[in-house]
């Protein structure tokens, strides 16, 4: 899943400063799922830019709403006339979301609340990590199932390298090497002897090299 | 008594096994603590949520208290121990927003602290009483007037 986490009150607050009537839009999704901005976060939100309104003396009208999708013109289009309403959208989506509503509301403005952090999965409770950097040409398979991209600081495709100590990395030691759970993976797999094999360079063209990328499939077009 | 004759209005979210239990065994001992706490049950203080303690502000209390079984006895494991990771999370949010996180207090007894319920639910209305009116609140009832 996408995970985000909210940005902090202050620039939250900055970027909403001129408007009196905002409209506070959540995601039934993603970031429902990482506590970050579903139906749930949409009401603390709401209630604490009231109550910051109200010791501050501004007045403002905050709306809330949480639509299931917000990533999906369709289910904007659920909220349509709360978005007419108001004087801006604060969105709790993703980036994705942020920018699904400027599409389908060319005139409407439209802030982040959240900042978009990664592709990953909670670890446990309250803990999510990182595991998919959408690189667009995956390599699990080579690797027994962990990502060298996301996972390792370097992404290195023949690892480990050298910063590799007692199954952390050299940049912190709060950081698992990404190299010493491939390689784990791969003994478990009995499949060490692959490590032999120099891996080639990956087409990085199918990440972020190539502009704003789409799929197109036309089986699917009505 | 009173501070400019303000009275403070107080949620006391209390459990169902210690801090509920307590707050009743306080009015089977017929012992006084002030009328200012509305207390609402939860089955744990594990229930409690940032959303809940924000919705009360937002309405207008100028205090909330959770309170939860001794550290160590909650009847459901951990509920207490969550609910005090949430409580300071909360403070801190309150903090931020100029309402202040003195406002907000955890506090844990056990079931027969009748007593004790009386206490803290005496402290906390002069802790509040002290502290004045919310900032909530008073730019509601100026908006009001
Ligand atoms: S190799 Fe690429 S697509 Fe596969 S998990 Fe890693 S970043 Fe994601
Ligand atoms: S120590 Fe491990 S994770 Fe860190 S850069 Fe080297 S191989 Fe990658």
């Amino acid at each position: 899943m996408i995970v985000g986490e909210q940005k902090p009150l202050d620039e939250i607050r900055d970027q909403i400063s001129p408007f009196k009537k905002v409209l506070i839009l959540g995601c039934g999704t993603c970031v429902t799922v990482c506590f970050a901005g579903g139906e749930k976060e949409v009401g603390v939100m709401a209630s604490t830019l009231r109550m910051a309104g109200a010791v501050s003396g501004q007045e403002k009208e905050f709306l809330e709403a949480t639509v299931k999708r917000q990533c999906e013109w369709e289910f904007l289009d659920q909220v349509a006339e709360q978005i007419a309403s108001v004087d801006a959208v604060l969105s709790l989506g993703c980036g994705i979301g942020v920018q699904a509503i400027a599409e389908r509301f060319p005139k409407v403005r439209v802030y982040p609340g959240l900042n978009t952090s990664f592709l990953g999965m909670p670890v446990e409770q309250g803990v999510w990590s990182a595991r998919c950097a959408a690189c667009g040409d995956c390599v699990l398979g080579r690797f027994a199932g962990v990502c060298p991209i996301v996972r390792c600081s370097k992404s290195l495709l023949n690892g480990p390298c050298g910063g590799s100590h007692d199954g952390v990395c050299e940049i912190s030691p709060d950081i698992p090497c990404g190299w010493q759970l491939i390689y784990d993976r791969l003994e478990v797999l009995g499949l060490l002897d692959t490590l032999e094999e120099i891996v080639p360079p990956k087409d990085w063209s199918a990440g972020m090299g190539r502009g704003g990328r789409s799929i197109v499939r036309e089986d699917l077009k009505i | 008594m009173s501070t400019n004759g303000f009275e403070p209005q107080i949620v006391a979210f209390c459990c169902h096994y210690c801090a509920s239990a307590a707050a009743d065994l306080a009015g089977s001992m017929r012992l006084r603590y002030p009328p200012n706490i509305l207390v609402i049950k939860l089955m744990c203080t594990g229930r409690i949520d940032l959303l809940h303690i924000l919705r009360a502000f937002e309405g207008g209390v100028d205090g909330v208290m959770v309170a939860g079984c001794l550290e160590g006895n909650c009847h459901f494991i951990s509920g207490n121990t969550q609910a005090k990771r949430r409580v300071q999370y909360a403070k801190q949010v309150l903090e931020s927003i100029g309402v202040g996180g003195e406002r907000l207090e955890m506090f844990n007894l056990s079931s027969s602290e009748g007593p004790r319920f009386a206490k803290i639910a005496t402290e906390m209305t002069e802790r509040i009483r002290n502290l004045g009116p919310s900032p909530v609140s008073r730019q509601k009832k100026e908006v009001v007037k």
